[in-house]
């Protein structure tokens, strides 16, 4: 057991160990997880001046540019990407620049909650401006040194150049004085023209990759500090249920077993606190494993008991054919579907899903004299350091978060309830603990995407137009996670792709239905738009062949006219991702790009072989316009996709390399739904437990191509964490009707 | 309970009061220190704790220690010296990883499968693949990563 006794937190030798700022109360973990990607050669000397004109950046005398991450990365290259935006206005070669990943500090650091797919919406203007500010004061210092004018004086990579002499002054040269200078006013920051970007709009590899590639990266599970205990928790299999009483004895028994006790539980709705439970702690992880099956435990189930997804979808399903709240109404719905010459009527079904991070829940935690330390990898270090504290009845200030790498996080690791367990096992132990959820504890106590069903009738005229849209959306809000009352879909969740529908349709009405959560629901890549998606696309591509149009002139046709959707003047309350409707409107005009770059790259409409297929589906997600194409070859019952084309419009790309990265794991992430995953419930329980139950899509499950096709744009740059996800199993679905004549209307796809 | 002696990565390691079941995933993160071997599932269905045990990639979460003493085994930490091995540079190449989890395992898997068949076709790569799992879905990368290893030779 040494490990536990002697290693240091993090094994980081001292040159990569970043010195220059404090964070926090203890020198111990000062500047946690530093990696140094590069071989930067070891500093000459410690060293003595510093330039910090804002938060995120700190150059020193050496010439070391310490820029601050203050996002969490989990596998989008956010880390990486806004830094990058960053050192390109400060004129930094980028070799030369060290990574410092922030503490939960939103005082400090702004916005930390790394979720939404708005990192890159939020903070690309903000960085740019923090990198041009700087760099005009290092202009200004150079300047001041040669006593010319500043309009004389140009950085460029690391340097601040004097252009008619070629004088040059390194950045490290310039930081005592520059720290002198008044920082700018926003009014007066001059950026960078886009032609003259260096790392914005280019493939930046990621700043972990050597360490991810060679086992030294540092994630949550990771993390351990002297003496710390691991612990697991048996949670009820029911959410919201309780211990009624157990026996610890035998569990006590298992060597290595230092200490059982039970943690309180919640009931129902849960909100995010920890389900509670009995928790065993002890040396190391196997033994705490071991400890946790010898517990003999009688559970209270509570009042999802009888939870059973069969029963509650069907129900859902007869609900949706009835009347619902009307959430979006154009034109007369009623007499427009009367006089409609044909109406098409179909029922989609989704499942629930777990976000099975690879990486499962895990925190450790030291409480101490009244202040509590964690090491987590959590998505949004603002909400656990609030919810830490007042589970603690701490003062948030007493509450230190540090942000780990995250393997993987989907939304599941924005909650903080595998965090507040760490901290309260901490302190009930009197000494660090680290919580860690096995793979089952993840899948069966997930916050799961909701099941649903939509139900859509469609009318067509006797002039084949499409006359009106009636779609009724069913599933247990979020909300019912925190509140009883939350019983229908919250505004916004009706936001993600359904009321926002862009078609030109004289009559639309969107309606909503009751359904009570019966197990905790949370957001997963992407949100409500899997289901909306899923059935607007499917049926929009019924209509096309109901009305015998191409699949993608049907979708050209019912887009209308270029224009920008006022949603906000058809609809009381709309969301537009919390971003202000004239800023990001809903554009036709690009949702049509997308479409006619994807048909044009994917060769759509070519005669293609017995047995394959193709299916479009265009979804404007996270204010980002997407357009996918699936290939699809059928052999019997067996699926395989040969091609996936995506054509996306986010504005600015900041890393081309990793929105193609994004959208290429979005498709297999997608596909994993489409093709295998489901949670189902029964006696209020998950069925599914692991790996071996709840099927991921696997290497030979890939398409064998995925192409990402960028539409060039200067629009203000959007997020492409969860667009990605929305029209891949439409478009899937869409391409094996096409390639079978089989239409599927439910998830995961069962051919046989 | 007992005290075994681990060879891994070349270094010999005598642990005091191992249960005998403990599996090899859990000796090598908890009490040898060695942290890129990952927990994925426990029961053999991810691949994110794939090691190398006498040449042969095996699950660790899956493997109880008794059955590891005697062998030589490899992670990835000793897989090459300097984080060269053809794959971790083909890796690097490609930008494979997203989160990068599970890609020590991933290239655990392929580096054993690579010796076997240092110029495997795309269909016996994933056939090889099909036991580690990737949530962010870098599969399309990782297949180009071990071609581009075995064009190079990859197979050392």
């Amino acid at each position: 057991m040494s490990r536990l006794d002697s290693t240091p937190l993090v094994k980081v030798d001292r040159r990569n160990f970043l010195k220059t700022t404090s964070v926090g109360a203890s020198g111990l973990i000062l500047g946690f997880y530093v990696s140094c990607s590069k071989s930067v050669p070891e500093p000459p000397r410690d060293p003595k001046y510093f330039f910090k004109p804002n938060v995120y950046l700190n150059i020193n005398d050496l010439g070391e540019v310490i820029i601050v991450a203050h996002r969490s990365e989990m596998g989008t290259g956010i880390r990486t990407s806004l830094p990058t935006v960053l050192a390109d206005e400060l004129e930094a070669d980028w070799s030369r620049v060290k990574l410092k990943q922030a503490p939960g500090d939103e005082d400090t650091y702004g916005n930390q909650n790394t979720d939404g797919s708005f990192s890159i919406r939020m903070f690309y203007l903000p960085m740019r401006r923090a990198g041009a500010a700087a760099r005009m004061m290092l202009e200004q210092a150079a300047a001041n040194q040669w006593g010319v004018d500043v309009s004389e004086c140009q950085a460029s990579n690391h340097q601040v150049i004097h252009k008619s002499s070629d004088k040059r002054l390194d950045f490290g040269e310039l930081v005592q004085a520059a720290a002198e200078l008044e920082v700018p006013r926003d009014e007066d920051i001059r950026l960078k023209a886009s032609k003259d970007f260096k790392l914005i709009g280019k493939n930046t590899s990621i700043y972990d990759l050597p360490e991810i590639v060679n086992g030294k990266a540092i994630f949550g599970l990771d993390t351990t500090m002297p003496g710390a205990k691991v612990a697991v928790v048996a949670r009820c299999p029911v959410a919201g249920g309780k211990v009624a009483s157990y026996k610890a004895d035998k569990a006590k028994e298992v060597p290595g077993v230092v200490e059982v006790f039970e943690l309180e539980s919640p009931g129902f709705p849960t909100e995010f606190h920890p389900l509670g439970g009995v928790v065993v702690v002890a040396d190391h992880t196997w033994a705490a494993i071991k400890g946790r099956e010898a517990l003999e435990i009688t559970w209270d189930d509570g009042v999802n008991a009888n939870y059973d997804t069969k029963s509650y979808l069907a129900k859902l399903s007869r609900e949706a054919r009835g009347n619902g709240n009307v959430r979006r109404d154009e034109g007369n719905i009623k007499s427009a579907l009367a006089s409609s010459s044909e109406v098409l009527q179909a029922t989609y079904r989704i499942p629930h899903l777990s976000h099975s991070t690879m990486e499962p829940p895990n925190a450790l935690a030291d409480f101490k004299q009244g202040k509590c330390r964690v090491w987590a990898p959590t998505q949004n270090p603002q909400w656990a350091k609030t919810s830490v504290a007042e589970a603690l009845e701490l003062d948030p200030k007493d509450v230190e978060i540090n942000v780990t790498l995250l393997g993987g996080g989907f939304g599941r690791k924005s909650k903080p309830d595998f965090v507040i367990e760490a901290a309260l096992i901490s302190r009930h132990i009197g000494g660090p603990a680290k919580v860690i959820w096995t793979r089952e504890d993840d899948i069966q106590h997930d916050y799961f995407h909701a099941c649903s069903i939509q139900h859509v009738k469609v009318g067509l005229s006797e002039e084949n137009k499409v006359t009106a849209y009636n779609h009724h959306s069913v599933f247990p809000s979020i909300g019912g996670t925190s509140s009883n009352e939350a019983t229908e879909p919250a505004t916004f969740e009706l936001g993600l792709g359904l009321i926002d529908f862009p078609y030109d349709i004289p009559a639309i009405c969107m309606e909503s239905h009751e359904a009570r959560a019966q197990t905790r629901i949370g957001w997963l890549r992407s949100v409500c738009n899997i289901q909306h998606a899923f059935a607007i696309g499917s049926m929009l591509d019924e209509v096309a062949y109901a009305r015998s149009v191409d699949p993608v002139e049907n979708l050209l046709e019912l887009l209308g006219p270029d224009r920008e959707i006022r949603f906000d003047e058809k609809i009381e309350e709309f969301f537009n991702y919390n971003e202000p409707i004239d800023e990001f409107p809903a554009s036709t005009a690009r949702m049509r790009g997308v479409i006619e770059t994807v048909a044009r790259q994917s060769g759509w409409g070519k005669e293609l072989p017995e047995g394959q297929g193709m299916g479009i589906c265009s979804h404007r997600s996270f204010l980002t316009y997407v357009a996918c194409v699936v290939k699809v070859q059928v052999d019997g019952n067996k699926i395989s996709i040969p091609e996936l084309h995506y054509a996306v419009d986010c504005g600015v790309v900041v890393n081309e390399d990793r929105v193609k990265s994004q959208f290429e794991g979005g498709a297999v992430y997608a596909l994993s739904g489409a093709l295998k995953s489901e949670i189902s419930f029964k006696e209020g329980k998950t069925v599914e437990s692991n790996f071996n139950n709840y099927q991921l899509a696997r290497m030979p499950d890939a398409p064998g191509k995925i192409y990402v096709h960028l539409v060039p744009s200067d629009e203000k740059p959007t997020g492409v964490g969860e667009p990605p996800v929305p029209p891949v199993a439409p478009a899937l679905c869409n391409a094996i009707f096409a390639a079978t004549g089989k239409r599927i209307r439910e998830l995961p796809i069962k051919l046989a | 309970m007992s005290s075994v002696t681990l060879n891994i990565n070349g270094k010999s390691h005598s642990l005091e009061n191992v249960p005998a079941d403990m599996p090899l995933l859990w000796v090598i993160r908890d009490l040898v220190g060695l942290t890129g071997t990952k927990y994925g599932c426990g029961i053999a269905q991810c691949g994110a704790c794939t090691v190398h045990m006498d040449g042969t990639a095996v699950r660790s979460c899956s493997t109880p220690v008794s059955a590891a003493e005697g062998k030589e085994i490899t992670t990835i930490e000793g897989l090459s010296i300097n984080g060269d091995h053809p794959l971790q540079q083909a890796w690097m190449e490609k930008n494979v990883p997203q989160c990068g989890y599970c890609q020590t395992g991933q290239i655990m898997n392929a580096a054993a499968f690579l010796k076997q068949n240092p110029n495997p076709s795309v269909e016996q790569i994933n056939v090889a693949m099909t036991g580690n799992i990737c949530r962010c879905g870098t599969y399309n990368r990782i297949r180009e990563a071990i071609q581009l290893a075995a064009e190079k030779g990859g197979n050392v």
